[in-house]
This record gives structure tokens, sequence and C-alpha cells, in this order.
């Protein structure tokens, strides 16, 4: 398993860093639409921080077993994705059309944002729980050997 | 930001790029990759594609770094000194003139920003107009990857899943699978 890192300088820089690096990933994925970022960039800063945090404090306790249940959720942010679609179909057009979203009461181009900010919430997911994942398999193997 | 500037920067991608390649250290040369890939996004954000050079930035020099140690971690990290190929004389003749071949072509090539650039009169003006009056959103890259495209990226995301679970395949031991605590 992934041990703790024992230097007092990189815990204490950690616990300073980790949660403005979390809210800058938040930031860039709300942002994408109107600026640099986006769903991707944003998973991934998230999913960075993670493994940072990772790294830096070790896997223990309840926080481990948060972590595996979410590495189990692989699919979720896919899921989210394709349910985006899916509801347009719902709604009575094409897959992905995010005009024929079944929102009642918001018209034309504000479902189109919606729907754009749905999507890029469902590929941020997933690109911070794969990261997370491969991060972990890989440091799980060398840990072993 | 003016020309030398940019000679400058040109000049030290080639450098970390030659480097990553001509250190036998590998854990040096993965450093030196990622700092090839901040002078990439650097270079990405003087040509304008501003997307191009966040995500450069974060993916290259950010977790690529991360997963290249953590795979260097698990084999021995440092490159084998086998046996260079003989006869590469034809690589010596060959490479120049191809470089040649390609500058010579570079020359027919639109002006970087033309205007009347087959890209720049076919599709992107109506994604350029339309996109906040049919989607609110500023951000063109957004509208098109999110929107225009949107299987597409779909499919990317697919792709990315995949991976995870290719190597949840390949790598997941017993300890992951069976220490639930």
């Amino acid at each position: 398993m992934v041990h703790a890192h024992d230097s007092l300088i990189v815990q204490t820089i950690g616990r300073v860093l980790i949660p403005l690096i979390q809210l800058f990933g938040i930031y860039v994925l709300c942002f994408g639409q109107f600026g640099p970022g986006g769903g991707f960039v944003g998973g991934v800063i998230m999913g960075t921080s993670l493994v940072f945090a990772i790294l830096v404090f070790g896997l223990r306790g309840l926080w481990q077993r948060v972590v595996f249940r979410v590495i189990r959720g692989d699919g979720v942010g896919l899921l989210v994705f394709a349910g985006v679609g899916g509801l347009c179909l719902i709604g009575g057009g094409e897959f992905l059309n995010y005009t024929d979203l079944p929102l009642p009461g918001i018209e034309g181009a504000t479902r189109r944002f919606i729907g754009i900010f749905l999507a890029q919430v469902g590929v941020a997911i997933d690109v911070a729980v794969t990261a997370l994942s491969i991060v972990l398999n890989l440091a799980d193997s060398s840990s072993e050997t | 930001m003016n020309m030398s500037a940019n000679l400058a920067l040109l000049l030290l991608l080639i450098m970390t790029a030659a480097g990553a390649i001509l250190i036998k250290d590998l854990i040096g040369a993965v450093l030196v990759l990622g700092s090839y890939s901040f002078f990439l996004a650097l270079l990405w954000a003087w040509l304008g594609a501003v997307d191009v050079a966040f995500t450069e930035a974060v993916v290259g020099a950010g977790l690529a770094t991360v997963f290249f140690l953590l795979t260097l971690f698990l084999t021995v990290p440092r490159e084998d000194e086998g046996q260079l190929p003989r006869g590469q004389w034809p690589a010596y003749i060959g490479l120049p003139l191809l470089g040649m071949l390609l500058l010579y072509i570079a020359e027919d090539l639109p002006a970087f920003g033309d205007p009347a650039s087959p890209p720049n009169v076919h599709l992107a003006p109506e994604y350029l107009t339309q996109s906040v009056p049919l989607t609110q959103t500023p951000n063109v890259v957004a509208s098109v990857l999110m929107d225009y495209r949107s299987l597409d990226t779909l499919i990317e995301t697919a792709v990315i899943f995949t991976a995870g679970v290719a190597t949840a395949c390949i790598l997941r031991r017993s300890s992951v699978r069976g220490s639930r605590p």
C-alpha cells in the first residue's frame, strides 16, 4: 500500500495546496464555457489533486475506503455524458441534441448551455476517476515487488 | 512576445526534446520531458490556442510525468545500453533530404492566421458567429467540442474509460481487490 510521506515540509505544503488545487479544478470545470478550460482539464486537475493527497498522506482507514469506493465508480462519468444524450432522446430529439433536453421552462440556447455543462461534468468525473485508478494500480503493483 | 523570445522558446523546445532522448537516466529523462511539455504549452499559448496550452500543461507536464515516474518505479530506471544497430548511413543521408523537402513544401503553406486560408473560410466563421446565439457559450472551443462534435467527445471519453479499465485489468492485484479493511 501507499505510505504517507514522512517529510513535515511536504505534508504542510500539501495541507495548504490540495484544497486550493481542488478549488481551481472546480473553477476550471465551471468556467470552461467562458474561458480556457472545461471538463477534461478540470477533471485532470481534480484527479491530480487526489493523487497528490494520496502520495503525501498515504492511504489509511476511512480515506482508503472512500478512495476504493470512488475508483469502483469508473464508468459514472461516461454514464452521465451518455445519460444527457439519452435524456435528449426522451425529449423527442436526436442523441446528444441538447435542444430537446426535457427541461420545463427553459428554451433553446439555454438548454444547450445546460447540456454542454452537464456533458462537461461527465467528462470531468470520468477523467478524474480514471487518473486516480491508473495511479493507484501502478502504485499498488510497485509496492508489492 | 517578440521574435527573439520565440526563437529562444523554439530553441529550448528542441533542446529539451533532444535531452529527453539522449539522457540515459530515465527518471531524469522523464523530468526533462515534463519541461518539454511546459515549453510546448508556452508555444501553444503564443499561437493563441489557449485551451490546447492548458491541456498540454496539465496533462503533459503534470499527469503524464506522474504516470511515467510510477511506471519507472516498477522497472529498472536505467536505459539498456544495448548494441547500436550497424549501417546507419541511409538515415544520415535520408533524414536531411526529408527535412529539406519539408522546408521546401512549407513555403506553400498559408501564412499563420491568414483569413483566406481554406480552414478559415469553410466552417470556422459559422462556429465563431453562431456559438453565442445558439449555445450561449462564448468559448467556441467548448461549444464545438461539447455540442457540435459531442458524439466525438463521447467516444473519446469512452476511450479514456477503456484505458482505465485496461490498466486495472492488467495491474490490479489482490491487495486492491481484497483490502477492504
